[in-house]
């Protein structure tokens, strides 16, 4: 965990952030990142991230289910305690089908949100550092990395010039850490290190 | 910038010419002010009720199912049309929040949060007839499949009631994850807006330090669309393979192969008017009346009368194919036990017919669909109605069967029967009083998205760009 120089600039509209989005990419600047209120569709491509494979990790679960459901029922009906249930075949797979389709379900989509908690480092009590307070209300916050040669006063002014209402200088650490929004609390030394 | 476009034929989703703080600002003002004498009476009296529930509970398991007025051949009464019941309730919030999304219907914003919520506690409500018809409630774990000293001996994988413990806990699992996830970048924004430490502190857990950068809001996206994916067959199987506990056996009004399209239309149906309920009543409280429009309240009433008529036309189905089929038993059960106004439960055949059919039909009308009154009255008779369906199937098919000298005493509850029902409708509405205060009650962020699209000022705008020339309007528009 370390802490790093950021530099902050403040839009209040998402018009206005797209094509300074731009601007400060073709600069040259590194965007640590952009928080949002809500899901601005676009800015993650304007960011040039690449898309999530979210959905490739729920579709592994999902037949994880569908395979945890067929074996284990097979196993039990046919191996472990073969029932005769008025004749019928032992190896009943239409019947099986509606607990198969559930376990899919389940699986994908509990699989799925733990996933996104550990990938998003998401979770109960865990803490991290919020660049402006609004930027869950109607601010769309736009933090940029600071290396050795960054001139932090001509980038906010930059930033200003392509419609940020409000620029900041921050110190700050990018990890999350364990803590409480109540107080603010922060377990590690003040080493900053700078980005070459 | 996407120049994004709505037609000027659909009415605005959010009235006002509002700006995002004020949007904040309108959904967290009930979290943040102290609740109302109002809210105070319906909390007391909804614990009160529960307490009452509690109580039945406890003489049904401490004295036995003889608790209740089941009989010989009235094996499932009261519990399990109430079961049916809150599960088909419970239908509404993921029909909303995941077929909705992926019909990308904008209107499902406003409501999809306390509809999701009134999903959960419905189901929890549910869960508990199931459960305390077992008689020996704490051998309820014996419905899992688990390795154990009994032999092993395992559950039926083949039995629709081990089907409906997979089906309803998976529901009520995926309806969790769902509705949380959502609720995870809304408890930040009250999280960041809070100015006591408590408030700060509880929605500081809660949100799980969300900040709402891009990558994160990405991923949450692509969560949402999936777990959509999920729900809507998932949505469908529940309330099919409820009604496979029905269609499976090979009682005369059960025995029929159109009842899993038949309960899940009639589980939409009562899961909106439960919604329409609720809403009415959350957007008059809380002042959300910009937010809950009444475009949104017609845009229910049309799910209401479309699946209320689609219910229609599977009782007359029945009905045919009770006179068709020639089946000697399936025609008593159908066209006396239920279709005869005047055998003992002809009543409740007719008032499910008045309720359900009938009455939904005045949405046709767009002079009704847009009235607050009509639609809240037609909410409550639709639920009235969609309880009796399942009383109808249930009590009608059951109380005489094969052999006369079986055919039982005219069934009615006891007073603990009617209390556990009762005492479940306390807990819906204590769990949905306690979320209406401490919870938003409407999707901030997605509200949000909408806003710039589909709010009031916003279709304004655009109506003005509309009637700019097309050279204008290229001149500043195109890169």
């Amino acid at each position: 965990m370390a802490k790093k120089k950021f530099v902050v600039g403040c839009f209040d509209d998402e018009a206005a952030l797209f094509p300074a989005v731009k601007k400060v990419r073709t600069a040259g600047y590194k965007i640590h990142d952009v928080y949002t209120p809500f899901a601005v569709h676009g800015l993650d491509h304007a960011l040039g991230l690449r898309e999530t494979s979210l959905h490739t990790a729920g579709f592994i679960y999902g037949i994880t289910g569908t395979s945890t459901a067929l074996s284990c029922i097979s196993w039990i009906f046919t191996k472990d305690w073969p029932l005769n249930i008025g004749g019928k075949p032992h190896f009943a797979l239409p019947a099986w089908i509606p607990i198969m389709f559930e376990l899919t379900v389940l699986f994908a989509a509990v699989g799925m949100v733990l996933t996104f908690l550990y990938i998003c480092q998401l979770g109960p009590f865990v803490k991290k550092h919020h660049f402006h307070a609004r930027a869950t209300d109607d601010l769309f916050v736009m933090v940029i990395e600071c290396t050795d040669k960054t001139n932090v006063d001509d980038l906010r002014g930059f930033l200003s010039s392509n419609g940020a209402i409000e620029t900041d200088c921050q110190i700050a650490e990018e990890g999350w850490w364990i803590g409480k929004y109540d107080n603010d609390d922060m377990p590690f030394e003040n080493k900053q290190i700078v980005v070459a | 910038m996407h120049l994004k476009y709505e037609s000027q034929l659909r009415e605005p989703l959010v009235y006002g010419d509002k700006t995002y703080k004020q949007v904040t600002e309108d959904i967290v003002r009930p979290i943040e002010a102290k609740p109302t004498k109002l809210w105070y009476i319906g909390f007391y009296i909804a614990v009160a009720l529960l307490m009452f529930g509690v109580y039945s509970v406890y003489r049904e398991v401490t004295y036995g199912i003889g608790q209740w007025n089941l009989n010989k051949t009235v094996g499932w009464g009261w519990d399990i049309t109430n079961f049916v019941w809150w599960v088909g309730i419970g239908h509404a919030g993921t029909l909303i929040s995941a077929i909705l999304l992926l019909f990308r219907q904008g209107w499902r914003t406003g409501v999809n949060r306390a509809a999701e919520a009134m999903t959960i506690f419905a189901v929890m409500c549910a869960g508990q007839f199931p459960i305390f018809h077992m008689g020996r409630v704490w051998m309820a774990f014996f419905v899992l499949p688990y390795p154990n000293t009994r032999g092993p001996l395992w559950v039926n994988f083949n039995s629709p009631l081990l089907w409906d413990v997979f089906a309803i806990s998976t529901y009520f699992t995926v309806s969790l994850l769902f509705w949380y996830s959502g609720l995870i970048p809304d408890f930040a924004t009250v999280r960041d807006r809070a100015f006591t430490k408590l408030r700060k502190k509880l929605y500081g857990v809660a949100s799980f330090g969300w900040t709402g950068s891009t990558k994160h809001w990405q991923r949450h996206e692509s969560l949402s669309l999936v777990l959509a994916g999920l729900s809507t067959p998932l949505v469908l199987s529940v309330h099919t393979i409820v009604s496979f506990d029905f269609a499976t056996s090979v009682i005369p009004g059960w025995h029929t192969t159109i009842f899993p399209p038949y309960f899940v239309a009639g589980a939409i149906f009562s899961g909106f008017a439960m919604v329409q309920t609720l809403m009415i009543i959350v957007r008059k409280v809380f002042g959300m009346e910009d937010y809950v429009t009444i475009g949104h309240i017609e845009a229910m009433n049309k799910v209401i009368v479309l699946t209320g008529s689609i219910v229609g036309i599977a009782y007359l189905t029945e009905l045919f194919m009770g006179w068709y089929s020639q089946n000697k038993y399936e025609g008593y059960t159908f066209w006396y036990s239920r279709a005869y106004l005047f055998s003992p439960y002809g009543w409740s055949y007719w008032g499910m017919m008045a309720c359900n059919v009938l009455s939904p039909q005045i949405f046709w009308f767009r002079k009704m669909r847009r009235n607050i009154f009509v639609t809240f009255f037609m909410s409550i008779i639709v639920n009235i109605g969609m309880w009796f369906e399942r009383f109808v199937i249930i009590v009608t098919s059951l109380y005489r069967d094969y052999l006369p000298s079986s055919w039982s005493v005219y069934y009615s509850p006891t007073i603990w029967e009617i209390g556990f029902y009762a005492g479940t409708f306390g807990l819906f509405f204590t769990c949905f009083f306690l979320f209406a205060k401490y919870f938003p009650v409407i999707a901030i962020a997605e509200i949000k998205y909408v806003l710039k699209t589909t709010g009031e000022g916003y279709k304004n705008q655009m109506a003005g760009i509309e009637e700019q020339p097309l050279e204008d309007f290229v001149h500043q528009h195109a890169h």
